[in-house]
Parts: C-alpha cells; sequence; structure tokens
C-alpha cells in the first residue's frame, strides 16, 4: 500500500513540476555486460574500469573521435625539452568530496599509478612528476618519448586528502578505495549493489560548466545474457545498452524507436603460428599460403555480417603505422602454388586452438579458417575453449595456430609490435603473447627506436616499415577489426558521445 | 527420540557429503582455469602475476591448500571471493533469498497446476482436454529452458509489454535481513516469467507422474472396495486415491529440488536474476575458485537438507513408514 501512495504522490509530483515549467530530471538506464569491479581506478587495467573512470573522475587530457587530445583537467600543454612536457592545470576544479584539486593531487595520483601492478607497465619510461606550482605539472620521461600524451590519458587525478593514509591498492583484499571514490568527474555514485545496480547523480559542482550534458541520474545495471540485454532495449525497460551482440545488429538498426551505432573498432584480430612447434611455419612462403588461403573479407562480411573491417596488417586507419598499400589478401591459387613451391604440396597436419567467449564470433571464424586451410591441404585439428581455460593454452603455447586479439593501450602502433610481434625476451617483457614466436630483428630495432622518437612523420615511417616487414614476411594473419557497437533508444543521442575506445564520455550526454 | 536419533545420523551424512564434495571441487580446480588473469590486465608481466599467485597461496601443493581450506572451514571461513573481496559464504548467502523465492514462486506454479492437471487426467483419461495436456506436457519435456524463457520474455516483455524483461525489481527488507520481492507489485511482476520458466521444468513430469500413479491407485482393490463401500467419488478420489499417490510423487519430488537448483542457474543467468545460481556461473567464468567451491558446498547441504524434510514428510503422509535407521 505505501508503495501504492509514494508511486501517486511522485506522479503527482513530478506533473505538478512539468506543469511548473521546472526543467525534468533526466534519467538515463543503462545496460552494459557486466558493473565495475571496484570503485578504484587503478585496481584493474580494463574496458570497465575505464569506463568507469571517465565517469567518476577526470584524465589530464581524453582522446576526441578523430583521435586527437582534448584538455580536461589540463587546460593547456607543452613540450619544454626532449624528455620533459608541462601541463597547465584548470583552476577551482572540485573534487566530489568537496576539497579542490590542486598539483598535489595529480602528483600524488602519478605516484599512486606507479605501484599498481596492472598500471606500472604504462608508466614506465616517466622518470618522475614535478610539481612547478599549484596549477603546473611537468611530466618527464627517462629519455625521448612520444607517448606523453597517449599516457596522460591514464592520469585522472584522485583526491589525495580524501584516500590519505587508505590508498592500498589491492587485487584480492577488500580496500578502501575499492568501496569508496573522490573524484572530478561528473557523476557521483549515490549506491551500489556490485552485479545488480549501481546509481549515479550528476556532481552539482562539476567544474565544466561547457559540456552539453544534461543527465542528471544514471541506473546502471549489469545485464551479462545478450538476449536479455536487448529485450530490455527494446521493451524499454533500459534506454542505452551496449555492447549490441553480433546476432541483433540488424534487428536493432531496423528498429524504428531505437538508434544502432557502430564505429570500426581499434582491436585487431589475429591467428598466430607458431614456429617452434611447425617447421613449416620457420618458411615464410608457407606462412604466406595461409595468409593467402584465408578469405578474411569473407569472414568479415558473412560471419561478422559486416560489423568488422576486413585487415592486411595490425594498425588501423587512424594510427601513425597504418599502411593503405597492405590490403587484406585471399588467392586460392596462389596460395597453394606457394605450398608446392615451399615442398608442402602434400599439405599439413595441424593442430589448432581458439577461445569461444572471448572476441566476437572467435569460434565460428576459427571454424572458417580451418575449413579453408583444408582447401591448401592443411588439416587443422581444431579445438575451442572458454577464455578461462584459453589463456593458461595461450602461455603454454599448446597449440600450432592460436587466435589473439589485441587493442593497443596506447592507441598507437608500437604497443602490437612491442607485445605481439617482437623476439619474445622474458627479462624486457618484450613479445609476450608472441606465441608464433615470429623473430626479425629489423622489426625489434625500429620498435624500439619509435618509441625513443618524438617526431610523429619519423616515427610513422618506421612503423610503416614494420608493417611492411610483417606483410612481406607473413610473420602472422591479420582477420579484422572488431566493430563497436552501441544501442540506445530514440531522443538518447549517443552517437555524439562514444569513440573508438569504447569510453561513452556520459558527462557530455544529450537526452532530449 | 526416534527422531533425534535421525537427526543426528543424518547430520553425520551431511558433513561427509560435503567433504567429498570439496575435495572433488579442489581437485578440479586447477582444470577451471587460472584466476589470476581475470584479476590482472593483459599487459602485467608473467613475473608479477607469478608474484601474485604465490601471495595468493596458489602455487602450494594440493593437500597443503586442502588442509588450509579444511582448518578455515570448521571455523565457518570458506575463504575469500577473488571477485567480491568478500567471505564466499556470506556472498553466497547474501544471494540465498532471490534464489529461495524463485524456487517458491516456480513451486507455487507447478504444484497448483500438475495437481489438478495429473488428477484430472487420470480420472478422465480419454477426454479431448486430457490427451491435449499430455500432448502439451511432451513439448514442455522438449524445449530447453532458456529458450521457453527468451520466448516469453520475448512476448510479454518486448512484444506486449506487459512484463518486466530482467531483474528482481523492488524488494522489501524484512525484519531479519530477507529481501523479499513478496510484498511488492513490483517484486511479484518480477516474479512471473523467472517463475513460470523454472516451472516449465517440472510441470511436464509431475503432471505425467501423478497422473500414472494415480491411475495406477486407482486400479488397486482397495479402492475399488471404496467405490463398492458406496463412498461418494469425491471421498474415493481425494482422501484414499490422492493421499496414496502423494507417496512416490513427494518422493520424486526431493530427487527433483536437485534438477530444480541446477536449472535456477539457467533460469537466473536470462532474467539476471540475483541469485545463487547466476552468482556460480559468472564464478565459473571469473574463475573464481572460493566461490565456486563454497557454491557446491552450500548445495550439497541442501540437498541433504531437502532429502531429510522429504523423509519427515514421508512419515506424515503414510504412519506405516518407518523413518530410515530409526528401528529398534
Amino acid at each position: 500500500m505505501k508503495f501504492f501512495r509514494s508511486i501517486t504522490g511522485a506522479a503527482v509530483l513530478a506533473a505538478v513540476l512539468a506543469g511548473a515549467g521546472i526543467a525534468d530530471a533526466k534519467t538515463l538506464k543503462m545496460a552494459y555486460d557486466a558493473d565495475p569491479v571496484s570503485l578504484d581506478p587503478h585496481e584493474q587495467l580494463s574496458g570497465g574500469t575505464l569506463q568507469l573512470s571517465h565517469m567518476l573522475f577526470d584524465p589530464l587530457v581524453r582522446w576526441t573521435k578523430d583521435l586527437g587530445f582534448e584538455g580536461r583537467i589540463a587546460k593547456s600543454w607543452e613540450r619544454l625539452d626532449d624528455v620533459t612536457v608541462r601541463f597547465h592545470l584548470r583552476q577551482g576544479v572540485k573534487f566530489h568530496s568537496g576539497n579542490t584539486l590542486t598539483a598535489k593531487d595529480v602528483k600524488w595520483t602519478f605516484d599512486r599509478l606507479r605501484t599498481s601492478p596492472d598500471f606500472k607497465g604504462i608508466f614506465l619510461p616517466f622518470k618522475d612528476m614535478k610539481i612547478i606550482d599549484d596549477h603546473t605539472v611537468d611530466l618527464v620521461t627517462d629519455g625521448p618519448f612520444p607517448l606523453v600524451l597517449h599516457d596522460a590519458t591514464y592520469i585522472f587525478p584522485m583526491d589525495s586528502k580524501f584516500y590519505e593514509g587508505k590508498a592500498e591498492i589491492t587485487k584480492h583484499g577488500d580496500s578502501f578505495a575499492s568501496q569508496h571514490a573522490s573524484g572530478t568527474g561528473p557523476f557521483v555514485i549515490t549506491s551500489r549493489e556490485q552485479g545488480v545496480r549501481v546509481e549515479f547523480t550528476r556532481f552539482k559542482d562539476y567544474w565544466d560548466k561547457s559540456s552539453p550534458g544534461n543527465v542528471d541520474k544514471i541506473i546502471f545495471t549489469p545485464i551479462a545474457e545478450d538476449p536479455t540485454r536487448v529485450a530490455a532495449l527494446l521493451s524499454g525497460d533500459v534506454d542505452f545498452i551496449a555492447p549490441v551482440p553480433p546476432t541483433d545488429l540488424e534487428r536493432i538498426d531496423a528498429d524504428p524507436n531505437v538508434d544502432l551505432v557502430t564505429m570500426t573498432g581499434t582491436r585487431i584480430i589475429t591467428l598466430q603460428m607458431n614456429q617452434n612447434r611447425v617447421e613449416a611455419f620457420k618458411d615464410p612462403k608457407v606462412r604466406l599460403a595461409i595468409v593467402y588461403a584465408i578469405n578474411n573479407a569473407g569472414i568479415a562480411k558473412k560471419i561478422m555480417k559486416g560489423f568488422g573491417t576486413a585487415a592486411g596488417q595490425m594498425s588501423p586507419e587512424g594510427y601513425l603505422g597504418y599502411n593503405e598499400k597492405l590490403t587484406p589478401r585471399f588467392d586460392l591459387a596462389k596460395a597453394q602454388a606457394l605450398m608446392k613451391e615451399a615442398g608442402y604440396g602434400d599439405g599439413l597436419s595441424i593442430s589448432m586452438m581458439c577461445p569461444n567467449n572471448r572476441y566476437v564470433n572467435d569460434a565460428k571464424i576459427c571454424e572458417a579458417a580451418a575449413n579453408m586451410l583444408a582447401k591448401i591441404k592443411i588439416k587443422v585439428d581444431l579445438t575451442t575453449m572458454p577464455k578461462a581455460q584459453y589463456w593458461p593454452k595461450f602461455d603454454e603455447r599448446a597449440a600450432d595456430i592460436m587466435m589473439i586479439g589485441w587493442h593497443s593501450d596506447t592507441e598507437d602502433s608500437a604497443n602490437f609490435y612491442e607485445f605481439l610481434s617482437m623476439t619474445p625476451n622474458k627479462d624486457s617483457g618484450r613479445g609476450q603473447y608472441n606465441s608464433g614466436n615470429y623473430s626479425n630483428a629489423e622489426v625489434d630495432r625500429l620498435t624500439e627506436a619509435s618509441l625513443l622518437e618524438t617526431d610523429d612523420a619519423k616515427r610513422a615511417e618506421m612503423l610503416r616499415k614494420v608493417e611492411q616487414i610483417m606483410y612481406d614476411e607473413a610473420a602472422f594473419v591479420p582477420l579484422h577489426w572488431q566493430d563497436l557497437s552501441w544501442a540506445a533508444r530514440k531522443g538518447v543521442n549517443i552517437e555524439a558521445v562514444v569513440n573508438v575506445q569504447n569510453f561513452p564520455y556520459l558527462g557530455d550526454l544529450v537526452i532530449k | 527420540m526416534h527422531i533425534l536419533a535421525f537427526l543426528i545420523r543424518r547430520s553425520a551424512q551431511a558433513v561427509i557429503v560435503m567433504l567429498v564434495i570439496s575435495v572433488i571441487g579442489f581437485s578440479i580446480q586447477d582444470q577451471l582455469g587460472d584466476p589470476l588473469r581475470e584479476l590482472v590486465g593483459q599487459s602485467v608481466s608473467e613475473a608479477e602475476r607469478d608474484a601474485m599467485r604465490d601471495r595468493m597461496g596458489l602455487n602450494d601443493p594440493f593437500w597443503v591448500q586442502y588442509f588450509r581450506f579444511l582448518g578455515n572451514a570448521v571455523h565457518g571461513d570458506l575463504g575469500n571471493s577473488y571477485f567480491f573481496k568478500k567471505p564466499a559464504l556470506d556472498v553466497i548467502l547474501a544471494k540465498f533469498p532471490a534464489t529461495f523465492e524463485l524456487v517458491i514462486g516456480a513451486t507455487l506454479i507447478f504444484v497448483s497446476i500438475s495437481i489438478p492437471a495429473g488428477v484430472y487426467c487420470a480420472i478422465n483419461p480419454r477426454s479431448l482436454l486430457a490427451r491435449a495436456i499430455m500432448g502439451g506436457s511432451i513439448i514442455g519435456i522438449s524445449v530447453p529452458i532458456f529458450l521457453t524463457a527468451i520466448f516469453l520474455i520475448w512476448i510479454f516483455a518486448v512484444e506486449l509489454g506487459w512484463m518486466p524483461s530482467y531483474g528482481r525489481g523492488e524488494t522489501v527488507t524484512l525484519p531479519w535481513g530477507w529481501p523479499t520481492g513478496f510484498l511488492t507489485r513490483d517484486g511479484l511482476a518480477h516474479l512471473v516469467l523467472p517463475s513460470i520458466s523454472l516451472a516449465s521444468i517440472m510441470l511436464p513430469l509431475f503432471v505425467r507422474l501423478i497422473r500414472a500413479e494415480m491411475m495406477e491407485t486407482l486400479g488397486t482393490e482397495y479402492v475399488r472396495f471404496a467405490w463398492a463401500k458406496g463412498l461418494t467419488a469425491r471421498r474415493v478420489w481425494f482422501v484414499h486415491a490422492f493421499r496414496n499417490t502423494l507417496l512416490p510423487v513427494v518422493t520424486v519430488g526431493g530427487m527433483q529440488i536437485g534438477t530444480l537448483i541446477a536449472y535456477t542457474i539457467l533460469t537466473e543467468t536470462v532474467f539476471q536474476w540475483p541469485g545463487m545460481g547466476f552468482l556460480f556461473l559468472e564464478a565459473v567464468n571469473r574463475v573464481d575458485t572460493p566461490l565456486i567451491i563454497a557454491y557446491i558446498i552450500v548445495v550439497g547441504l541442501i540437498f541433504v537438507v531437502v532429502n531429510t524434510i522429504v523423509d519427515l514428510v514421508y512419515t506424515l503422509i503414510n504412519p506405516m513408514v518407518k523413518l530410515p535407521g530409526a528401528q529398534g
């Protein structure tokens, strides 16, 4: 009964307010496939954590839609010399707790990032952050480093006074920071039940007065099951969902009450050929044959239903290393000829492993690839498994061909080569995910050099050269870049705030 | 006194069951995957991960880990969930009310439908309605539950808009900390579709079972004797025949609780119902080993408790049946 009464009361109030012409509170009901693991932005380096960071905190700078940078906490910056970049911070920025942001908070955050097991790797090239005055900091690197701004997008200043003495970062304990947050971001968490629901309200002292965003309240519910998430959107129970399951992309596109927004992503899906396990893979002709035999454009069209862009290289368009000459290749006759040339006209017998719940249509893609390889007489014994079991197998290099997708943390080409193409080195960590053991001294040299070169034009030349070498030698099998997808009901202008990193800037979201 | 001895014996049995389950759970935990992958990002070095594994005690030999677990378990500590960072037992028990209410909802539905349907089919086996019910029950058995669930969401939430499409809705927390969905209209609305989905597993089985048992009972000597005595149809059917039908139905019902619990995993996942089943599935995906092991132990305990209750109910229905092991 109380419930009925409160509902009636709320309805009357809403009617009165609407009648009085007061701007009605805009509430966004949204559903992702998972909810935030923790409120501590430094606990885990993952998409979910960063998405939350953009809601509760603000970074020094953030990516724009066209892969440029716009200043957030930092209103301007300049490079002083080869190793120093100076950032000028905005004044009068308030934290949720009421404290005011100064350079001290920025440095505190930077120092904490370097103790985080997940984030410290990103900040290895940095020597220190120097406080020049209350609103100026200098980021100093060990040597010339071109990706200072790219990495600055990970610095979300935290309220040092709020976290004082309780700043422990812990992965499997219950820390203060994982349950409490005070940032400068557009939203404050008002309630949270992990795995069920998180409620946000707009921060009334938010510094960005020029933000067009008009969302006052967000009700966030995770819906893990794909069809349920779609049903929730189509039935009106939620206003905005992401990701959109590939099986429903066409249907949502066709629905007149809902908008589908897709974007070519920067996550490359590849197959790696293990040269240590299969002697034949040491021969570039055999690897090229495999690349020519796999019709990745066909896979993008038929299996990904057009929601993937066929790739001939690792770097997507917009990255410095992108080389438009390196187009996807498919030529069955050529593949067969190459196999004969290499002396494997009679074919090979190999094993292949893929995850079945990590990348979009991963298992189906691998099945298609296995069938295509059969045409050049490569007999493939394919096993697919859930990602929890797959990654240990990947570490063990348990199959001759293995699938891996990669997204660059720095939105820069070099990151791909660092982890996937460089000669594996246990000490330096290079080539950590190079299961094929592909090794080319020139690729190694160029990648390392690109990380010390601050001139974009020179860097681009080096990185494009790496792509060319890998293309000529078929270092790996490129498949496609996964599209990103979001869907919202009409009136929720999601298109304006999404980007290729998949960090929707909900603070700027406008609901009609 | 019989009951006391019986209960003590059952408790001992419960402990043995849980021990066996925990050993099995522990021995397969290496095959479940690497929890570190879920806890750290992709660019964290192998060395860092190994160091973490050491700190978490995951590199210790099997028996060391197991006895550490047992030592804690005796104090009621089944370990901390890697994901929730809280004691696994607390996490599971916090989700128990949601699953329990779902099971109650489903039970209410299938009991209130299967008993009249089964009895009717037994009494009028050749009628059109009876044939329709039996035919329909075959469909019910063959359609997988998640299909039923998604179909229901589609028709009633998306197309018709009558029911909400996911979640538990509003809950009211009772004085002793139990959040219930039964006291609000919103909570009840959210219970409808999931309960129907879960009930759809049991309905076909129970309709057919009740019908078969009832038909057999109706053919026995004493029932014929009751007809001969001139008792009213109502007395013959419901006082004499039905009561004896109940015995095997209750037995099967007790065993089916296990199936019901297993199917909550699927139902809860489709409806994003925040219960134990959904929790377990996510724990498996995340390789949250302490939570996985704690769940299967808790479920083992539930089984033993339910079967104990079934045995006690047995003696209520049929006073001639003695409690197992209660002789002399």
